[in-house]
């Protein structure tokens, strides 16, 4: 089955393009502020859309999207009141939305019931950053009757076994960590991440996406001549806290967001 | 004897696993891997045995409280006397275990949570002892109430980083300590104080820990000529408890208690009693129960004794309470305080606060227990590192 994350790839592919994917927090600082984003950010040339799940203890993210979480937890942002948020989007939007979750905030809620009620509001995949595929077995069979693609990861570290494992389970892209570290740390290798994700091709069709560390344009035209998508966080994420309480809040993510796309669009050898 | 748990995948039951970034599980592999190869290698089990004889100090004694069992009129009480060891208290079985670990895996830097700060200065101490690099990790509420351990860690050379999120105690520290980790996974070694994380953590840190019941089996048939009829250990992560446990957990007919932090009192909210108020969750790579909210954002706690308090506790208590094999109470802090005072007065022995919780335990169940039985009770460390808090906590400037 094609899941809306295979056309989107696709699409873009026959474009000549390469996916730019947001990342926001969901409820930092509100919910309501949330989903003027997602609408403004798609204009603004975002592909794909990730939503955080804010969670008490995030073990895999720099102190950027710590505080966003702690914002987030603040204004209310529970999983039940993101995937109503979700819900009420889709009158509005079709892009896709791909929840980026610590695996507590899906067991407490149930993974049944959150793999079916996720499904219905529009969500269309789900990263676990603290859940590789050795873990995930259980949550295989519920995602799938729910036609819900699980994203794994895969890092530098990662061997050659491991590329092949993880690789071969994820569904929809290949989420490729591009650094050591955690999340908001500074990019350090491209070459390193050209081989890498040279190596990842080897063992996948799917997409594979690169994260973590892309702060600028010019570090977003630069993954894009490698990779199939380019996911930016906490460089969004630190522009939201910025201006959370101004204004032209959204109005000023959504330029920033429109500078990294006319970069990448610009890196691109036009095709097809 | 070992049991079987955990399986290959580090489960025990349906408890413990590998919740973990990627980027840190090649790196649990290896370390799995080389545990796996240690355990077996003679040269590595003498070299640890060594260090442990001629280091730590062990075997450490038992020894039987006369005047607490008493006063308490009832069953036999032994101490387990872990307070004895090199740095004062049990975390320096595993910190010694682990430090020659790093040394086989060529890791030139170690890094290291702590609550109470024990497992820093017993982390510190052998990074000191191996010529490792040392940063330990601590909640900046911590450092304020164990300011005194702060200090010795400090003396010994260590870099002690205060961690000032969340609930600035133990479990942002072990946050911060896995993303130290994530980012130096190639120079690293991460030396884990309890029996938490991911797998092999909760394995490996309960091996090293249960040279503490085996010494125990030993001395208490060589004192009483029979196995005790009950067992009681404080229950933070849960190392202290695991290490007396496990040598005896194949012996039926030895009652094993396991004692959480009450805190304030279990009603009230503010404690760490994770058995009478969580549920089953994944926090910091491992299954286990959880003090969590509806939505599973994981709950604030409350301990007088730094190092019980903390949200989830090691995955095979979970299993072994599942099992029906341990049970675990609470005692709150008053009562813990309580217990500290009649431990120095009556035995001249200051417990750590932690350790007093399993006194405080002893002194609720003694009683009740015929003077014929026997109850060994693990001392898990010593209470100089607590004097101070007691001090401020009492109105007196020292
Ligand atoms: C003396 C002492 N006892 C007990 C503990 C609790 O840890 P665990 O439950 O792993 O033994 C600590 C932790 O800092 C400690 O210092």
């Amino acid at each position: 089955m094609t899941s809306k994350l295979d056309r989107t790839f696709a699409q873009l592919r026959q474009h000549g393009e390469k996916a730019l994917i947001t990342y926001v927090m969901a409820g930092d600082p509100s919910l309501q502020d949330t989903e003027q984003l997602v609408v403004e950010l798609e204009k603004a040339g975002a592909d794909i859309i990730e939503l955080g799940v804010p969670f008490s203890d995030p073990i895999a993210d720099g102190p950027v999207i710590q505080q966003a979480a702690e914002r987030a937890l603040r204004s209310g942002a529970s999983l039940r009141a993101i995937l109503s948020m979700i819900a009420r989007l889709r009158a509005k939007t079709q892009i896709p939305l791909v929840l980026m979750a610590y695996y507590n905030t899906i067991h407490a809620f149930g993974p049944e019931r959150f793999f079916q009620e996720a499904a219905q509001a529009g969500v269309d995949g789900l990263i676990l950053p603290d859940m590789p595929p050795d873990e995930a077995g259980p949550l295989k069979g519920p995602a799938a009757a729910a036609g819900l693609p699980l994203i794994f990861l895969l890092a530098p570290t990662s061997t050659s076994a491991r590329r092949t494992f993880v690789a071969r389970q994820s569904q929809g892209f290949v989420y490729y960590v591009s650094l050591t570290g955690i999340t908001g740390a500074k990019l350090l290798n491209l070459a390193d991440v050209e081989k890498n994700v040279g190596k990842i091709r080897k063992v996948t069709k799917l997409p594979v996406a690169v994260g973590f560390g892309v702060a600028t344009p010019e570090d977003a035209a630069k993954v894009a001549a490698i990779a199939d998508g380019v996911i930016v966080g906490s460089a969004i994420v630190k522009q939201i806290a910025a201006y959370r309480e101004k204004p032209e809040m959204v109005k000023h993510v959504a330029e920033f967001v429109r500078s990294l796309k006319t970069a990448m669009r610009m890196a691109q050898p036009k095709s097809g | 004897m070992m049991s079987s748990v955990p399986n290959k995948q580090g489960r025990f039951g349906a408890y413990g696993g590998r919740y973990v970034p990627e980027t840190l599980m090649p790196a649990l592999l290896e370390l799995e891997q080389e545990y796996a190869r240690v355990k077996k290698d003679r040269s590595f089990q003498s070299e640890l045995a060594y260090y442990l004889k001629h280091y730590v100090g062990r075997p450490t004694s038992l020894y039987f409280a006369q005047r607490l069992t008493k006063r308490l009129g009832g069953a036999k009480v032994y101490l387990k006397r872990e307070d004895l060891c090199h740095t004062g208290a049990h975390k320096i079985n595993n910190a010694i275990g682990q430090g020659l670990l790093a040394k086989r895996m060529k890791k030139p830097r170690i890094i290291a949570e702590t609550g109470a700060g024990q497992h820093g200065v017993a982390t510190a101490t052998v990074a000191a002892m191996f010529g490792l690099q040392c940063e330990v990790y601590m909640g900046t509420e911590d450092m304020q109430r164990q300011a005194l351990n702060v200090f010795r860690m400090r003396l010994l050379g260590s870099t002690v980083t205060g961690v000032d999120a969340g609930s600035r105690t133990l479990k942002d520290a072990i946050s911060e300590a896995m993303r130290d980790w994530t980012t130096n996974i190639r120079t690293t070694h991460y030396i884990l104080g309890s029996v938490l994380g991911a797998h092999p953590y909760p394995m490996m840190i309960r091996d090293f820990q249960s040279i503490i019941g085996r010494e125990a089996r030993r001395q208490i048939l060589a004192a009483e000529g029979r196995l005790p009829d009950c067992l009681i250990a404080c229950v933070g992560g849960g190392s202290n408890a695991i290490g007396l446990f496990h040598a005896f957990i194949k012996d039926k007919k030895v009652k094993m208690i396991g004692v959480e932090a009450g805190g304030m009192g279990v009603a009230s909210g503010k404690h760490a009693a994770r058995f009478a108020g969580g549920k089953p969750g994944v926090l910091q790579g491992t299954m286990t129960y959880l003090l969590q909210g509806e939505d599973g954002q994981v709950n604030l706690t409350h301990s007088v004794s730094a190092g019980l308090d903390y949200a989830a506790i090691g995955p095979e208590h979970s299993y072994l309470r599942d099992q029906g094999r341990a049970e675990y109470t609470s005692v709150t802090d008053d009562e813990a305080m309580a217990a500290f005072d009649i431990l120095a007065r009556e035995e001249g022995i200051m417990p750590a606060l932690e350790s007093a919780h399993a006194i405080a335990h002893t002194m609720k169940v003694a009683p009740r227990m015929k003077k014929s039985q026997i109850l060994v009770v693990n001392l898990s460390g010593r209470g100089d590192k607590d004097v101070q808090q007691i001090a401020n906590m009492r109105g007196i400037t020292l």
